[in-house]
């Protein structure tokens, strides 16, 4: 389990694993928001925390497909399923090696972008755990989305329809938890909202990925 | 002896349609003709909403049918996964289509009754939003069965996607109901007869759900029965390339 996510934290932070697609994405939304809704600083703030968890959602979406397509292609999946090692397990350890490789760095840079968008003082701590809460829920869901769409040609388009859906409870619950810190509110119910869905996909999803990934194989 | 499972033969299943079919069709045109005319032309207007409120008889069966409809899509799916009927699988594929027209009726029939009522033909008000959450359900659904060529693979997939969704739409509409507070009446109908519209509105609304619910079902048997045919004939087709 261990080997496989070195390998894959390898791989991912290569050039061309994606690892720099995520971050440099979450940076352009962020950039070019003020060009879009104006520079005025009441206004970047009141829509700072929305912003940045849309942000990290999008860029977590772009490379989702990434986690079983190049595994997938060379057959190194195929190896996989009849490795000893558990199908869930394996697609835990996709999951979790996406989500250091694009989750935790987006979680990272989150504050400096904050920084640019003039997120209030008080937002940042709320912001900075709503996405360490919320991110590993959206890499287990984004991993049973690519578990769908492994075997298409062109499972891209389909991958995002499949996941934003799913995607939904997350975002709002995530966004509440910073809005609400951000403008000094109480966000405990959120955010233990938030941990249960984070909790609970982590639980239960890598079952159905699992599932889905073996018929897939057949 | 009989058991319900014995429809899970096609040809027995087709059989056994194609008797009820014409009866189903006919009660449900009966049931819709008397429930619209009745709820259009024969109930009073109400003393606030004006006749805007007739769009109930639309809006509130098709409403009803499209979260049915995802429901019987969830039992089909089950029975696919635990005892892999094909004729199941069928008829989940084969209601998908219906539950999102049965959406999107619903949205536009609140849309066109918001405009006047609310001043808005859309609001981001909880019952809505899940709506077009449910609406998306539907189509990422009915995009993975037609992405998929191999015919198992790709009933596997929508029932685990089925299942998977059924979970996360359900989270959605409370997660939803915390996000922002409503505009949406609540219910229309319930058991306990304290808030439920009044009665001359109440009798004409039950024929025509009744009509709704007759049409789904007359609906999901045809387009079963088109999706087995359409199977045995590219089977026929296939074992004729063969020889």
């Amino acid at each position: 389990m261990i080997a496989l996510l070195i390998r894959d934290m390898k791989l991912g932070t290569r050039a061309g694993g994606g690892f720099g697609l995520g971050l440099a994405f979450f940076l352009i939304v962020v950039v070019l928001v003020p060009f879009g809704v104006g520079p005025e600083t009441g206004r970047l703030s009141l829509i700072a925390p929305g912003i940045l968890w849309l942000g990290a959602l999008l860029a977590c979406l772009l490379s989702l497909d990434r986690i079983f397509a190049l595994d997938w292609e060379d057959g190194s999946l195929d190896l996989l399923a009849t490795s000893p090692l558990p199908m869930e397990a394996a697609v835990s350890v996709k999951a979790l090696a996406h989500w250091l490789t694009t989750g935790l760095p987006l979680v990272l840079a989150a504050p400096v972008l904050g920084v640019l968008l003039s997120l209030p003082a008080a937002g940042y701590a709320p912001l900075v755990l709503s996405l360490l809460l919320g991110t590993p829920a959206l890499s287990v869901i984004g991993t049973f989305g690519a578990a769908l769409t492994v075997g298409l040609k062109r499972g891209g388009l389909l991958l995002s329809l499949l996941v934003l859906p799913l995607y939904v409870p997350t975002l709002i619950f995530g966004a509440e938890v910073a809005r609400r810190g951000a403008e000094g509110m109480d966000n405990t119910t959120p955010m233990l909202m938030l941990a249960g869905i984070t909790c609970g996909t982590i639980a239960l999803l890598p079952f159905a990925s699992a599932a889905v990934l073996r018929v897939n194989l057949r | 002896m009989a058991s319900i499972w014995q429809y899970a033969n096609p040809k027995k299943f087709i059989d056994t349609t194609d008797r009820f079919l014409p009866w189903l069709s006919a009660l449900a045109l009966i049931c819709l003709v008397v429930g619209l005319v009745w709820g259009f032309f024969f109930t009073p207007e109400d003393y606030r909403q004006g006749s805007t409120v007739k769009i109930i008889y639309l809006h509130v069966p098709s409403a009803l049918m499209a979260i049915n409809a995802w429901l019987m899509m969830l039992v089909a799916s089950l029975i696919w996964i635990v005892r892999r009927h094909h004729v199941s699988a069928l008829a989940a594929r084969a209601a998908a289509p219906i539950g999102a027209m049965m959406t999107v009726i619903a949205l536009v029939t609140g849309a066109i009754w918001g405009q006047p009522m609310w001043g808005t033909w859309w609001a981001w008000d909880p019952r809505l939003t899940s709506f077009l959450i449910l609406f998306l359900f539907y189509l990422g659904y009915m995009a993975l069965w037609a992405a998929i060529e191999n015919d198992d693979t790709a009933a596997d997939l929508t029932s685990v996607l089925c299942l998977v969704g059924s979970v996360f739409a359900l989270l959605s509409r409370y997660a939803v109901n915390f996000w922002n507070q409503g505009l949406h009446q609540g219910a229309s109908l319930s058991l306990d007869k304290e808030e439920n519209v009044a009665d001359v509105f109440y009798h004409p609304l039950l024929v025509s759900i009744a009509g709704f619910v007759l049409l789904f079902i007359a609906l999901v048997f045809l387009r079963t029965q088109t999706e087995i045919r359409a199977r045995r004939m590219r089977a026929l087709l296939a074992r004729e390339r063969l020889q």
